[in-house]
């Protein structure tokens, strides 16, 4: 039976939590537009589930009344699966951090595209290491000084939507954390896709990154508009080569892809009603003689 | 000295009773076939067989061998005692040259064999006979025809053996092999008189019927009965046959199987799907679990039932990667980082083996810990014979719950462990945290929930000690001597003790459960002579049995050289000192 909410309420909403980020972070949008996005979506909170990682981002499913699997760092995106292969009925967003989805996890990031089992990555890239107190994130822009790249970061920024499309990910996008509306419209599509989908959302860090601001990310992004064809993956391409002023939105998708768990054939009965064919077994025992 | 039944004049030699026949050559040559075939056979036959294999690291060349047995009784341990030889090739003739003795008939070609210490020699021209039946391919046919020609077995077993191997193959294909069995048949009766040659083999007694099976097929099984629903690995020796079986059996249980892009992936993606609801396995070798360390401490915060299999071969790191050892129980033991419970398993028998992977599953749903399954290449590709009766019976007790509205994840219980709910099956939520967390599963820093989270994590381990699998005891009650073993070692060492009947006075103690130990484990060897026997350079075990009671081994008998124990090894440490240091 479904969960009625009351006008005007969300029920992934925590009432009276205490959020522990800092005043002013882009978590905050990011954390209200997910909230918004399922509660539009009409999802059941209690078939949701969040996983995420380690990091300021990934204190995410800490502050939403959804089920959680808060992991380790790097390693949200196997959990995911784990859980996506064992109930194929739940909805299952990996939620991290740059540092965590592109950097720890960076291998997890390239097979799970690979896969395309149907979870939403929601990545909250803030450029820089804030957990850690303001270290260089695979994301950092070169030039950028910090604690640890003292003389500015040398390596060339890891290109997340690039990443993806030459994995041919079916679903890619760009959010900004400032814009709730347009996140929240991206979101909703990127949840209710069939498939991998990737969201990459800039995100200001107001204490550590004094390069990416609120300002900055208005004055280096657009919005792409009705002339872009999301079914385009070489057009997507070179949209995602661009690096002086970025676009948001969808970048690119291809709806009707077989999902991982299709192609392998799982069976739509949760793992936790799981059950041994006493014929088969004996079968097996049998086929030892 | 191996008990001599080997009975020897200037003309005739008489294999009596157990007997050692080795299959050498070279990797991709069918060694493993021609053992399979044999083993096959004797088992139909209802004979008490066995067979194991040591292998390099490469997939075509090399020297490789398989040790098949046929015994008065089911034998699991290596002897290096070999009675007859087939060697593939000359390479084999070096390679178990300090196997070869006066007693031992070599069966080889003709061909660039050197010089053998073996007395008696028989030119085999298996090439010559495969190629007259039709093609090179047909030498492992050949062999298996000439043992059976010397064994005196009747071959009509064999060709319909072949029939049903190759049956899809096409008429031509079964002909051409019944008419490679009968050549080696043939050739192998005559040599045996041609040398004086004879065998009297062990009566057959084994009821028909009986299973013929590997470590890691038993492993499977358990795994299957216990309701593993998923698996996700990473492919690394020897760990990787749990990883083909379920993946071989998976669809018709509803297996789902990934192979992971790391082990990191495996054991966090096993996590993911034990927090679902599933059973998850993970396999892996000690390299790839040293790899899992993070995920270890994560299912103990999060209270989360998984299952890891490590099928253990020589270290450090790359170490010999087809070779056995017991080197990583230290590793198990201390695994990931902080305090939590968990619970290891190290099976010795084929029966052992399932009820170990059932009995896994259970400890980890039960008290909501990770539980490790210790085996080891030799172990894991050792072929034996159970009883079908042994199989155990399904076990599917999965304590689960569902959750109401209020549901709190890690709520505080009497005995620790709280009621575990999944995502999707009732009216409240599942929160598990890496963090230490409150009741709800929400991170805390609060020092009094943290010191309630950390004593209930710790607190269940006194019924998992009550819960325990107890050490099997061999031998006589009283004896003052007891030699101790765990996982694989089982079978050698009780092999050993049923060689040394006159003395009374040594048994044996083997563990298939290390951690944690059955409360009887210290009763038992307290005030006796202890000797620990383990695969390893330095006794990890006999160093746990001294930290956990005080006990200390009065001698520790240790192998690290990538082989298991021999009988033969055993015996001679406990004949020549009855165990003394």
């Amino acid at each position: 039976m479904k969960e009625q909410a009351g006008s005007g309420s969300n029920p992934f909403d925590i009432p009276h939590k205490k959020q522990g980020w800092c005043p002013g972070c882009g978590n905050y949008k990011i954390l209200e537009s997910l909230k918004i996005a399922l509660h539009e979506l009409e999802l059941d909170r209690r078939e949701v589930v969040i996983v995420s990682g380690i990091g300021q981002a990934a204190k995410t499913p800490q502050y939403v009344n959804a089920n959680m699997f808060n992991g380790l760092h790097g390693r949200a995106l196997p959990v995911a699966l784990g859980v996506k292969l064992s109930n194929r009925g739940l909805t299952v967003i990996a939620e991290s951090g740059d540092g965590c989805m592109y950097g720890e996890g960076g291998n997890h990031f390239l097979h799970a595209i690979r896969r395309n089992a149907d979870i939403t990555v929601i990545v909250h890239d803030n450029m820089i290491y804030g957990l850690t107190k303001g270290q260089a994130s695979p994301t950092s822009l070169q030039g950028m000084k910090t604690p640890v790249q003292v003389g500015g970061v040398v390596l060339e920024p890891f290109n997340p939507v690039a990443v993806a499309l030459a994995l041919n990910a079916p679903f890619i996008a760009r959010a900004s954390a400032a814009d709730v509306r347009e996140t929240v419209d991206i979101v909703k599509q990127a949840v209710s896709f069939r498939g991998l989908a990737l969201v990459d959302v800039f995100q200001p860090c107001v204490v550590f990154n004094r390069l990416n601001t609120y300002q900055w990310f208005r004055e280096h992004t657009y919005y792409l508009d009705e002339h872009h064809d999301v079914t385009d993956r070489k057009a997507a391409f070179a949209l995602a080569l661009e690096t002086g002023r970025y676009p948001l939105g969808v970048l690119y998708r291809e709806d009707g892809r077989p999902t991982y768990e299709e192609q392998l054939g799982i069976p739509h009965e949760p793992s936790w009603n799981h059950e041994v064919s006493r014929e088969a077994f004996d079968d097996l025992v049998g086929s030892f003689r | 000295m191996y008990p001599c039944k080997f009975k020897k004049t200037e003309v005739m030699v008489h294999y009596r009773g157990d007997l050692s026949i080795v299959f050498g050559g070279a990797a991709g040559q069918g060694v493993q076939t021609i053992a399979d075939a044999l083993v096959s056979l004797l088992r139909t036959s209802g004979y008490h067989v066995s067979a194991c294999t040591e292998f390099m690291s490469r997939i075509r060349g090399g020297s490789n061998s398989t040790e098949v047995r046929i015994a008065s009784c089911r034998r699991n341990a290596f002897v290096r005692r070999i009675d007859l030889l087939f060697a593939l090739n000359a390479e084999v003739l070096e390679h178990l040259a300090e196997r070869i003795t006066p007693e031992t008939t070599v069966f080889a070609e003709k061909e660039g064999r050197g010089d053998i210490e073996a007395l008696r020699v028989i030119d085999t021209p298996l090439a010559e006979f495969a190629r007259e039946a039709g093609s090179p391919v047909y030498a492992n046919t050949v062999a298996v025809g000439v043992v059976l020609g010397i064994l005196g077995i009747r071959l009509e077993g064999f060709r319909d053996f072949l029939s049903g191997q190759f049956a899809d193959k096409g008429d031509d294909v079964v002909e051409r092999n019944h008419k490679a069995a009968d050549l080696g048949f043939r050739f192998g009766r005559e040599a045996a008189e041609r040398e004086s040659l004879s065998v009297t083999l062990p009566a057959p007694e084994e009821k028909l019927g009986a299973l013929l099976l590997n470590g890691t097929q038993a492993l499977g099984i358990g795994a299957v009965s216990a309701g593993c629903s998923f698996i996700s690995s990473y492919p690394m020796s020897p760990g990787t046959g749990l990883l083909t079986f379920l993946a071989a059996h998976g669809p018709r249980f509803s297996i789902v199987v990934d192979q992971a892009e790391d082990e990191i992936a495996a054991i966090n993606a096993g996590l993911g799907a034990s927090y679902a609801g599933a059973r998850a396995l993970v396999t892996t070798s000690g390299g790839g679990f040293a790899l899992m360390g993070e995920g270890i401490s994560l299912a103990g915060i999060a209270e989360q039932p998984v299952v890891v299999h490590i099928g253990q071969r020589p270290g450090p790191a790359t170490g010999m990667p087809t070779r056995t050892e017991q080197g990583d129980l230290n590793l198990v033991l201390y695994a990931g980082h902080g305090d939590f419970a968990r619970a290891v398993y190290a099976p010795g028998t084929l029966e052992e083996a399932i009820l170990v992977m059932q009995r896994a599953f259970e400890t980890a749903d039960r008290y909501q810990v990770p539980v490790f399954v210790l085996t080891d290449q030799f172990f894991l590709d050792s072929v034996m014979t159970m009883p079908k009766e042994s199989v155990p019976d399904l076990s599917l007790d999965r304590c689960i719950v569902r959750s109401d509205a209020g549901y709190q994840r890690y709520r505080f219980t009497a005995d620790g462990v709280s009621p575990r709910s999944v995502p999707g099956h009732g009216d409240g939520v599942v929160k598990v945290d890496s963090h230490e967390h409150d009741e709800s599963g929400h991170l805390t820093e609060n020092f009094s929930i943290r010191e309630r989270m950390v004593s209930k994590r710790l607190q269940r381990l006194e019924e998992m000690k009550q819960q325990a699998i107890r050490p099997s005891w061999y031998g006589n009650p009283s004896a003052s001597t007891v030699v101790v073993s765990w996982g694989s070692n089982r079978g050698v060492v009780e092999e050993a003790l049923d060689l040394l009947q006159h003395d009374d006075n040594i048994a044996s103690l083997h563990f298939s459960q290390l951690y944690p130990l059955h409360a009887d484990a210290q009763t038992l060897l307290e005030g006796r002579h202890v000797v620990v026997v383990e695969n390893n350079a330095t006794g990890q075990f006999a160093d746990f049995l001294h930290r956990e009671y005080g006990i200390v081994a009065a001698r520790r008998v240790l192998k690290a050289i990538g082989e298991p124990f021999a009988v033969e090894d055993i015996m001679n440490v406990l004949q020549t000192s009855g165990g003394e240091a």
